[in-house]
């Protein structure tokens, strides 16, 4: 689509839904959002700038490939179940770590179902996005 | 060169390997047949039931030596046989596998290592019938036995395990001596059955005898090693290790005396009418297994004794005339009887070796062959139930013996000229000579020795099929006796036999030509008809037509569960549509006419686009009941889905109307797409009758922050929960979109093979 609009406004669109879902990844455990959803809005960003731009350049600013990017996101969330084994907990148990807790406040809670949800992130921005990509580029 | 390193290390590990296997085995003899059995027991998947258990018992032994030295020789006669072929390294490194597989049949104390022993057999074999895999016949060959030997062993496990669960064990050695469990049980017949099945296939017994004189398609060595030696004695090793268990009764009788008889002499009929030496042997192979089975239905101790004995004697001459019968393949190139003749000259060594073995086979003194015999006639007229059919079976079967014993040796050897077109006949290197002649001064040495062998080796195997101790001794001469009288009638008819070949080949050619029915034939037609079968049913249910799968999948979706509907009544209660808000109410509404526009619409666009709109108002209708994180999924979904059917609808040729050529084809369309939509309404309205269980909501409500430390109950159920569901999941997400990626690379560089 060679629309000199759409061309300038699907890269702002990508850009602010990538961010949009860094922010739904990270708040996913408390309020609505999460890996899986934040995964589809990112591939959906990065759906429109191809549409615009072609399979090609989306590849550009992908950097990697995007087959491996998913297998990437596997690992990790496969890791994040991992974890727990080498402490003798059962498969994907949950590990916390409390930054700058108080008595009243856990301050900041990072734990493994976070980088799980990461895995889960970056398996359905590959999954999608190399899909979409395949299947433009073989139109 | 052909030989570099890696063909050669085949060679080298196989052959060490089974010497030291060899001398180790010898060495367990004094203590194995003083009655000690070794066990060795690893746990492997302990709740499965399934061990490493393997026990070397007398019975193990037996066959253990027999495998391990006769795996040596004939991997060393391999290395001359193939001295220049590219491929021995492969041939070597599957007898070498071979080797074990079978070592590991005979020595597994569970029931499934067993089973899969017994497969791995049945592959190292497939592979090697299938050696010269540029030959159509070898392939055949090879998927044939695999085929059968594969069947059978499925018929097996089933078997085994049936027996398990009886006896409470998957323990062999336990299972054996659990005395009359198995025999008194109701499901008696069927395990027995299973399991014959199983060791009547491996041991090629009428009916599925067939498969074992196709697969001379194989090398020499492999035919003189698996086809005669070993692998074909894993049937026969079967029903020796579970006679005590299974044995003894009617039904075991008949049925082993039966196929073993019909067997024995099928084979013998069909061994006169070869030409070719080596199927000749391989005849007598099959009728020498018949044998076998024969004598193990009875549990009379000298039947079991003739069958032990008979065992090592066949493995012996059988061996080595198959050995004998490469060199003469080897040194001439060919192997059919009239066009040989005279070899005592040109081939020495071989024409020593290839008397030995025959004389061997053909029961005369004082070879291990003669012992047999009179042990077989011995054992026959023991039999209480049907002494005179089993006599006559193994009087036939021992005549044919002698027949083809003296056609080996008077005409291939002695008498004669040979016409070939090789220059120059020489004698085969060392190696090829080597393993024959050790087996046949065996069958010599043991025949004059008796005694030895039959203390420390036939004594315990005896000991561990009958399951009694038992005191064994073998000579030369059993005094002027009936098997004696026999013995010098066997000798008789096979001599006239041999006289008379060629015109009693001729008579059973003629009758071959006009008999309706062979089991080669009946393989045959079951093999193309199940093609037949799966190509016609493949060609229905894979027309290639997208509308007829869609047709398929939704039609069947709403005939069942239509149908479920009206079986179980569901009650058909419509909620209170006031409760619903006028925003949801609206959203439908505007659904309703999307899905209008979807149907009527003649452009693609359109389409597609109303298309989106009823998925997006599926994502408003989640928003409206407040699942925030269902409906921006819902809409991501919807938008990519759109985006990507857009990017494939738009480079389609225009609607042309055609695109349901016959005149029906709106109307089903129709049909089925309102089907579909009524059946889900009504499975909506039926859910929304029965009442909500909401414990596990509760659940999760409270232990959601205090147990997972996250608010949104839907992201903690996904992350934490149930995050293996997750983790599967994301795992079929990354499969599906590599398998989509592949799938439409390769289409399109199959479309540009430049590109």
């Amino acid at each position: 689509m060679n629309s000199i609009i759409f061309r300038s406004v699907s890269r702002l669109l990508m850009g602010l839904m990538l961010l949009f879902s860094l922010f739904l990844l990270w708040r996913g455990h408390n309020e609505p959002g999460g890996g899986f959803i934040g995964g589809l809005v990112a591939a959906a960003g990065l759906v429109v700038y191809g549409l615009s731009d072609g399979p090609k350049s989306m590849r550009m600013i992908l950097r990697f490939e995007p087959g491996a990017i998913a297998l990437v996101g596997l690992l990790i969330a496969a890791a994040a179940g991992i974890l727990p084994l080498l402490l003798g907990l059962d498969f994907l148990t949950g590990l916390w770590l409390f930054i700058g807790a108080t008595a009243t406040d856990k301050g900041l809670a990072l734990g493994t179902p976070l980088l799980f949800d990461i895995g889960v992130y970056l398996t359905v921005v590959g999954g999608v996005v190399g899909m979409v990509i395949a299947i433009e580029e073989s139109l | 060169m052909s030989q570099s390193f890696p063909l050669r290390t085949g060679f080298l590990v196989g052959l060490f390997t089974a010497a030291a296997l060899s001398s180790w085995f010898v060495m367990q003899v004094p203590e194995i047949s003083a009655g000690q059995a070794k066990t060795l027991i690893v746990d492997w998947v302990p709740r499965l039931g399934v061990e490493l258990a393997f026990r070397l018992d007398g019975l193990s032994l037996l066959l253990c030596l027999l495998i391990s030295s006769i795996g040596a020789l004939v991997m060393l006669y391999t290395s001359g046989y193939f001295k220049t072929h590219r491929d021995q390294g492969r041939l070597q490194w599957l007898l070498f596998g071979f080797m074990l597989s079978m070592l590991g049949l005979v020595t597994a104390d569970n029931v499934l290592l067993l089973f899969i022993f017994w497969e791995l057999t049945t592959i190292t074999s497939f592979l090697l019938v299938g050696f010269d895999h540029e030959n159509r016949k070898a392939r055949r060959a090879a998927l044939q036995a695999l085929l059968i030997t594969g069947g059978g062993g499925l018929a097996l496990l089933v078997g085994l395990l049936l027996a398990a669960d009886i006896t409470g064990t998957y323990r062999v050695s336990e299972m054996v001596a659990s005395g009359d469990l198995l025999k008194n049980h109701d499901a008696y017949p069927l395990v027995l059955t299973l399991i014959l099945i199983g060791a009547f296939t491996k041991s090629a017994q009428f009916p599925f005898h067939f498969w074992l004189p196709n697969a001379m398609a194989a090398p020499s060595p492999v035919s003189a090693y698996l086809h005669s030696a070993t692998m074909v004695k894993a049937g026969i090793y079967l029903m020796a290790r579970f006679q005590p268990a299974l044995g003894s009764t009617d039904m075991w009788f008949y049925t082993l005396s039966i196929v073993g008889a019909l067997t024995a002499v099928w084979a013998s009929i069909m061994a006169l009418r070869q030409t070719d030496l080596k199927l000749m042997l391989a005849w007598t192979t099959v009728m020498a297994l018949g044998i076998l089975t024969l004598f193990l239905g009875s549990d009379v101790r000298i039947a079991a004794l003739a069958a032990m004995t008979f065992l090592i004697v066949h493995a012996f001459y059988k061996c080595a005339l198959f050995l004998v019968i490469g060199n003469v393949d080897y040194a001439t190139g060919t192997r059919e009887v009239d066009k040989l003749g005279g070899l005592a000259k040109l081939l020495p060594i071989t024409t020593v070796v290839g008397m030995a073995a025959g004389f061997s086979m053909a029961g005369f003194p004082p070879f291990l062959g003669f012992i047999g015999k009179e042990l077989k006639y011995e054992g026959a007229l023991a039999i209480a139930e049907e002494p005179y059919l089993i006599a006559a079976a193994a009087l036939a079967a021992n005549a044919m013996m002698v027949a083809v014993a003296l056609a080996i040796v008077i005409r291939v050897f002695l008498k004669g000229k040979t016409t070939s077109d090789r220059e120059a006949i020489k004698e085969v290197p060392w190696t090829m000579w080597l393993g024959p002649l050790l087996l046949a001064a065996a069958g010599l040495f043991t025949g004059i020795f008796p005694d030895m062998l039959a203390k420390s080796i036939i004594q315990p195997a005896l000991s561990d099929v009958l399951l009694i101790e038992t005191t064994v001794k073998l000579s030369l001469w059993h005094g002027i006796n009936v098997p004696l009288a026999m013995s010098i009638a066997t000798v008789a008819i096979g001599t006239l036999l041999f006289i008379k070949a060629t015109p009693v080949r001729n008579n059973i050619n003629e009758v071959m030509q006009r008999w309706p029915i062979t089991g080669d034939r009946v393989y045959q037609l079951a093999l193309s008809g199940t093609e037949r079968f799966a190509r016609g049913l493949t060609d229905r249910i894979q027309s290639g037509s997208l509308s007829q799968y869609l047709t398929i999948v939704f039609g069947v979706f709403v005939v069942s569960v239509a149908g479920v509907w009206i079986t179980h009544r569901v009650p058909l209660v419509l909620t209170d549509l006031t409760a619903v808000p006028p925003l949801a109410l609206l959203v439908c509404i505007l659904m309703i006419g999307a899905t209008a526009v979807v149907a009527v619409s003649r452009s693609r666009l359109l389409s597609i686009c109303a298309l989106g709109i009823v998925g997006s108002g599926v994502a408003l209708l989640f928003l409206i009941f407040g699942a925030i994180d269902v409906a921006i999924t819902q809409l991501m979904v919807e938008t990519l889905f759109v985006v990507l059917i857009a990017a494939v609808m738009l480079k389609l040729p225009e609607f042309s109307g055609k695109e349901h050529p016959g005149t029906g084809g709106s109307m089903r369309d129709a049909s089925i797409a309102i089907g579909c939509g009524v059946v889900m309404a009504l499975v909506t309205i039926a859910v929304g009758v029965s009442p909500l269980d909401l414990s596990i909501t509760e659940f999760y409500e409270a232990a959601s922050l205090p147990e997972a430390y996250g608010r949104n109950i839907v992201n903690v159920i996904l992350v934490d929960f149930r995050a293996l569901d997750t983790l599967g999941e994301v795992a079929v997400v990354a499969i599906a979109a590599l398998a989509v990626i592949a799938l439409v690379t390769v289409r399109t560089q199959r479309k540009t093979p430049e590109g």
